[in-house]
């Protein structure tokens, strides 16, 4: 096929491999959603199920306290002259600067209060 | 028992339905687990509220004998309550993961409950009479003085009207670093497992203040962490086999007179995977959500996100028998993936002479499929089909482009409306099925 001029296929070419491409849909569907992730995330790691993935499902629930942006913070408060903490955190991204978990602040854990409804 | 579906003499038709019928739903009525006792007389809920309602099922009426009697509010108790670990920052849900019955022994039943750190063995007692007549204090209470008793009478117990009393036994509490996942009692009826993501204990019931532990798969380095624990199990009838699954789609029976430590399993089994089919999903979906022995102890049933596998405890290499549940929902993974459907557990139960299993689905559909006849059904929990004896009408998703009448596209459906829970009564064809904050009760028809 080298007499080809660039950029046009026969009609027969172009019929097969369209049905080449059809059949790749047909036999995994799951290729095709994978595509379509990458192309909205690019930078998902290649380690799908990986050490992240499962590192963050052990970590459900946790909620971080770090001294150091408290007091930051609550400088801030005191004189807003202070520079903004950078947003930068390793391990799994999450903010704390700017969160000042007072007592008063945390939500109410309280026990439901009011029986099922299952119940009623 | 009959078949599942098709048959001209079956049908599944709507009993109850228990729940608010408001379109807001509070967070801690959805219910996160149910469970049938042994006999199938009680029905155990729990919630995200850390509550647990218990139903009776009462007598056939007399007069009626065509109709099964109905499942009435027996208990209903606050198990867990939230929590604050302030050394590690951790805030600990009430919500109830898994509700699991002891056999019973005696008059009371117990039942064991966890949250995501703490085991609690519950006792619910009736209580029909009362003592009157004590000699130390009045009627209403009162203490007597000493001094003025002139005579001695016995107590007599009189009847009184029923009292249901659940209250906590034993706490089982600090043996769990991870989420626990699963509890299952022994056949020895004096010990019990409990699984979290990277270790399973084993615990005695009447002591409280230790556990051994029996499989621990944390790595040195966290960083090579490649698969967690998902779920456990033990034998119905060898008390000394459990089974685990993983994340990563595999199955390891273990056998505790090997040694006290089962990091080695007995048995492995895993399904061989086409290498040129593995894609980004491949391992997600392949996580196993739920694994269930088979009451004979022959088989056990694992749940992964598409499918529903059968194994042969006697075969390692793959599973004996394969049921679609959603497979239409393999063109849809990026999307689920997005909205984090893709990580739902889903769970499933055996019928009582395992000829049939059962789990759920979105939209509020369930699936049931029978092993001997191969044929299977898409069920609705609906507040529409729920006039009282109505039959089930089976649904139907359409995958190609020409939808009929009646069938419901897949992007139609609601994934908002998942059907996690479900629970098939150990002896007769009556289920239970969780759809969100509303208990659904099915039961065939007799004809």
């Amino acid at each position: 096929m080298s007499e080809e001029i660039e950029g046009t296929k026969t009609t027969e070419e172009t019929l097969v491999n369209d049905q080449n491409e059809m059949d790749d849909k047909v036999i995994s569907p799951e290729k095709v959603e994978e595509a379509k992730l990458k192309a909205r995330y690019p930078n998902l790691g290649h380690k799908p199920g990986g050490s992240d993935l499962l590192r963050k499902r052990l970590t459900k629930g946790q909620k971080y306290f770090d001294s150091g942006d408290y007091n930051m913070a609550k400088a801030k408060v005191k004189n807003k002259q202070l520079p903004a903490a950078t947003s930068e955190k390793s391990g799994g991204g999450e903010i704390t600067g700017d969160h000042i978990p007072t007592p008063q602040d945390l939500p109410q854990r309280k026990p439901s209060l009011v029986a099922s409804k299952l119940a009623g | 028992m009959a078949g599942v579906a098709g048959g001209n003499d079956f049908q599944w038709c709507f009993s109850q339905v228990k729940g608010a019928i408001d379109e807001d739903v509070a967070e801690a009525d959805i219910i996160s687990t149910v469970e049938f006792n042994h006999s199938g007389e009680l029905l155990a809920t729990g919630d995200k509220g850390g509550r647990v309602v218990i139903f009776q099922h009462e007598q056939e009426c007399k007069n009626r004998p065509h109709l099964r009697g109905e499942y009435n509010v027996y208990s209903t108790f606050q198990s867990h309550e939230p929590e604050f670990d302030y050394l590690k920052s951790l805030e600990i849900e009430e919500k109830i993961n898994k509700i699991r019955w002891l056999p019973q022994q005696n008059s009371a039943h117990f039942l064991l409950s966890t949250n995501d750190k703490t085991i609690k063995l519950w006792k619910i007692g009736e209580r029909d009479k009362r003592a009157e007549g004590y000699n130390l204090k009045d009627e209403d209470g009162r203490l007597r003085d000493p001094f003025r008793i002139t005579s001695l009478r016995v107590p007599v117990l009189m009847p009184m009207d029923l009292m249901v009393e659940a209250s906590p036994r034993r706490v089982f509490a600090n043996a769990h670093t991870y989420h626990i996942n699963s509890i299952s009692v022994n056949s020895d009826h004096q010990t019990y497992l409990s699984a979290d993501d990277l270790r399973i204990n084993l615990w005695h019931l009447e002591i409280t203040d230790r556990s051994f532990n029996i499989v621990d798969i944390k790595p040195a380095n966290m960083e090579e962490l490649t698969e967690v624990i998902t779920a456990a199990e033990c034998h119905p009838n060898q008390c000394n086999v459990f089974v685990y699954s993983s994340s990563k789609g595999t199955i390891r029976l273990c056998d505790m007179r090997t040694a006290a430590l089962c990091d080695r399993h007995t048995k492995f089994f895993e399904e061989p995977e086409d290498p040129s089919s593995r894609s980004f999903f491949s391992e997600i979906i392949s996580s196993i959500s739920d694994v269930k022995f088979s009451h004979s102890g022959r088989y056990m049933m694992t749940r992964d996100y598409l499918s529903v596998k059968v194994w042969d405890l006697n075969m390692e290499n793959r599973p004996v028998e394969t049921y679609q549940v959603h497979e239409y929902l393999r063109s849809k993974l990026c999307s689920l993936y997005e909205n984090d459907c893709i990580f739902d557990k889903f769970e499933c139960c055996w019928n009582g002479s395992d000829s049939a299993i059962m789990t759920g689905s979105y939209n509020n559909f369930f699936r049931m499929f029978d092993r001997n006849t191969r044929k299977d059904i898409t069920l609705e929990a609906s507040r529409e089909c729920s006039k009282p004896r109505a039959t089930l009408k089976p649904r139907k998703v359409s995958t190609g482009g020409k939808r009929k009448k009646d069938e419901i596209s897949v992007d139609s459906l609601d994934f908002n409306k998942k059907i996690l829970h479900t629970a098939w009564h150990p002896k007769e064809n009556v289920i239970a099925v969780a759809a969100t904050n509303n208990l659904y009760i099915f039961q065939d028809k007799i004809n």
